[in-house]
């Protein structure tokens, strides 16, 4: 069997690859601000949009821009958290959940604005009919259709051009390109057994005669953009576990191939706005070849399994079924756990916490480097601030000014650059420090693995991915805090500071390219942007990795 | 500008969750109930009476050595809740719960050597309410059954042939069979071989 699974899996990434060019070409043609095609058939519902919003269409400078990302934020974020907080007096609540505490609302919050959706409750006992339906829903629209606007005029910025208009960009990312798409989705996963209903929940008197609760809701719609917007965060607990959340293995194709279309298109969008197309397409194809390190070592990995169960003398069937459903087995849930992590989506389909320690080491790792591929639109942001440093090391390295794009990288852009480089690791690694000293009893495994578990849950959040090793007890104040604190940061953070980067490239000069220029369009500059991601994700993360998952893996005897 | 961007900003949130909360998924709703009624409820099946027994997609509890059963669950199949008990695999309360299953294993299948119980009995799903098991599960169970029903050994293969999902479009994901199916199955070969 295993031969064939490895030929679904290599058609699932040749789906993928079909699709990214095309689909980089259609965002970068749904952003420009000259008149198209697209207009004729997009523009009578957005104008009424702009109408009733009081959207003025003019170019924004990249202040204006970003005030404008991070007041409308602050003004969602506020409405969200007084809906949890209220959930129990508001409508739509068949099955009586109770409200929010502060610091669990305040996370929740927090998490689906980030594009993060750390869920520290349990969909089925957390969250109403309507918290679900409203809250959650809007904000799994609102965050990813930020971070892809913040990534266009992060391109813009580069490429010399206006900035555009913020507003303009969150809604065109919520007609042109999540909603459409979204809907089809949608339909699919229902006919695959995904349910649809305004019912909360049925009983059924089994076969042995006891009475089964069945929960359920409007999932499919909810399914299309928690995958469709890099969200992440499950109807249930269980998340694409769940039979009624992935109920095959063809829901599970294309729950993967819409985690990707975002993240792997964006290169080629970036290529064609800043026209150099190929520069966009050396950056995929150095993405692409981290990802596939990273896929092979989880499949193999995960095909060894666990020394300690391959001891018992059962049958010799290769892996570990621990956490992981029959319907995917090994290959299936292997490759999800490594789509999910690398588009910083966090919808899980096998328990990451029952990985082996090298499988759960691969999805740690995604999530550290977070430029392979990365999340909606603030994934291509940290990629060009990788290529940024490459670029500028080269510099260095042959005693020239760095330039990118024709425009000169200095000393103001670098400082940006170098401070977001190392928030990254302070957000990660001190607070995880903290939870290992302060509050051990919230882990639930024992040993190395116990200090993954804490070391995921701050990468995660940091990452804005939100998947978790969930053995971990986090609906606990410093849980929902910290992590809270730590999501909001590492989302707001690098927007700020690589929007000033492109404001300030914006208002430079462009310098003619010359035959000292360092291309940037060369296979030799993909491979200096993957020694530089990959230096500076080991030096910074490599001693957690020893103390975590590898001194797990040998031990385990 | 502050200002003015908060007022921007609520009014239209105010169009778009018109438009992503409520069309969207009363639409899908919609059409979801109008053309697919049956995934759209979740997948149930009702018995002659028209009671609901359970869905195709959600595992069911079976302790009774008579049925198939099915894989181990931390919430006892309970479909309100989901998740797993996300031991680690250096853990060793995954052991001892493991070498549990195999005494119990050992009890009830003394037929069947333990070197042919497959992974998927004795490990925790992720769901916890996963409805599947492999075909060489269903298989190892087959002794068993046969020795408590009656059913004789070759209608219970064949049974369990016909209710085996292969990996979809051939090669995505494994091959399945459903426990709930199955024992409805064996319920009306039980029937069957009775009257």
């Amino acid at each position: 069997m295993s031969m064939f699974a490895y030929i679904g899996v290599a058609l699932t990434l040749l789906i993928a690859l079909l699709l990214a060019r095309p689909m980089g070409a259609y965002i970068s043609r749904a952003f420009d601000y000259t008149p198209g095609k697209l207009d004729r058939f997009f523009g009578p519902l957005e104008k009424i949009i702009y109408k009733l919003g009081g959207i003025r269409q003019n170019n924004q400078t990249w202040k204006q821009y970003l005030v404008a990302l991070l007041v409308s934020n602050t003004v969602i974020v506020l409405i969200v958290y007084v809906i949890f907080r209220l959930q129990d007096k508001l409508p739509l609540n068949p099955a009586g959940i109770a409200a929010m505490s502060p610091d669990l609302a305040f996370n929740t919050a927090i998490s689906f604005l980030t594009n993060t959706n750390l869920q520290h409750y349990s969909g089925e006992s957390g969250l109403s009919l309507f918290s679900q339906m409203s809250a959650i829903i809007f904000m799994m629209f609102i965050s990813p259709a930020t971070g892809i606007a913040a990534s266009i005029a992060f391109m813009r910025g580069l490429a010399g051009k206006p900035m555009g208009n913020f507003f303009v960009d969150l809604v065109r990312a919520i007609t042109r390109i999540l909603l459409p798409l979204c809907v089809v989705a949608a339909l699919i996963f229902i006919s695959q057994g995904v349910p649809q209903t305004l019912h909360t929940s049925v009983t059924a008197t089994t076969l042995e005669g006891t009475q089964q609760q069945i929960g359920m809701g409007p999932i499919g719609s909810f399914l299309a953009i928690k995958e469709m917007g890099n969200n992440g965060g499950g109807f249930f607990g269980a998340n694409s576990a769940h039979p009624f959340e992935n109920p095959d293995a063809i829901s599970n194709l294309l729950q993967m191939l819409l985690m990707l279309l975002v993240p792997i298109s964006l290169p080629f969008t970036y290529g064609r706005i800043v026209g150099n197309p190929k520069q966009g397409r050396i950056l995929f194809v150095s993405m692409a070849i981290m990802f596939l390190i990273m896929l092979s070592s989880s499949l193999y990995a995960e095909h060894q399994g666990n020394p300690l169960i391959n001891q018992l003398g059962l049958q010799q069937s290769a892996g570990s079924m621990e956490g992981k459903e029959v319907r995917f087995g090994i290959e299936e849930s292997s490759l999800y756990s490594v789509v999910t992590t690398a588009s910083e989506t966090g919808a899980v389909n096998t328990m990451h916490d029952t990985l082996t320690p090298i499988g759960g080491m691969i999805a740690l790792s995604n999530m550290m480097l977070n430029t392979v591929f990365g999340g909606s639109g603030v994934g291509m942001m940290n990629v060009l601030m990788y290529a940024i440093i490459s670029v500028f090391l080269s510099g260095l390295m042959v005693g020239r000014t760095p330039e990118f794009l024709g425009r000169k990288v200095e000393g103001k852009e670098m400082k940006l650059i170098a401070v977001t480089l190392l928030i990254q690791p302070l957000l990660i690694l001190a607070p995880t420090t903290i939870a290992l000293m302060v509050f051990p009893n919230t882990i639930s495994n024992p040993g190395y693995h116990g200090l993954t578990q804490a070391l995921y849950e701050f990468t995660s959040s940091a990452a804005n991915n939100g998947s978790g090793f969930e053995g971990l007890g986090d609906n606990t104040v410093f849980w929902n805090l910290s992590t809270g604190i730590v999501m909001m940061l590492a989302r707001f953070f690098s927007m700020v500071t690589l929007l000033a980067v492109a404001g300030s490239m914006l208002a430079k000069t462009p310098v003619p390219e010359s035959s000292g220029t360092l291309r940037t369009d060369q296979a030799l500059f993909g491979s200096v942007f993957i020694v530089v991601v990959v230096v500076v994700g080991a030096l910074t993360f490599f001693p957690a990795l020893v103390l975590g998952p590898i001194a797990e893996q040998l031990t385990l005897k | 500008m502050a200002i003015k961007m908060v007022w921007t900003t609520l009014r239209t949130s105010a169009i778009l969750f018109i438009i992503c909360c409520v069309i969207y998924q009363l639409v899908i709703t919609g059409i979801a109930q109008l053309v697919m009624p049956h995934q759209a409820s979740g997948s149930l099946i009702y018995n002659s009476k028209n009671q609901v027994i359970g869905s195709e997609l959600i595992g069911q509890q079976f302790k009774d050595p008579q049925f198939f059963q099915g894989r181990v669950s931390s919430v006892d199949y309970n479909a309100n809740g989901s998740g797993s008990s996300n031991l680690a695999p250096s853990n060793p309360a995954l052991m001892e719960r493991m070498k549990a299953s195999i005494e119990e294993w050992k009890k009830q299948n003394p037929d069947v050597p333990v070197s042919s119980l497959p992974m998927d009995l004795i490990t925790n799903s992720g769901s916890g309410l996963d409805p599947d098991i492999s075909p060489s599960a269903a298989m190892a169970q087959v002794p068993r059954i046969s020795k408590l029903t009656g059913v004789s050994q070759d209608k219970l293969q064949a049974l369990i042939t016909q209710n085996t999902n292969p990996p979809q479009l051939g090669m995505l994901g494994d091959s399945a069979v459903n426990v709930l199916k199955l024992n409805i199955g064996l319920e009306q070969l039980k029937a069957g071989s009775s009257s």
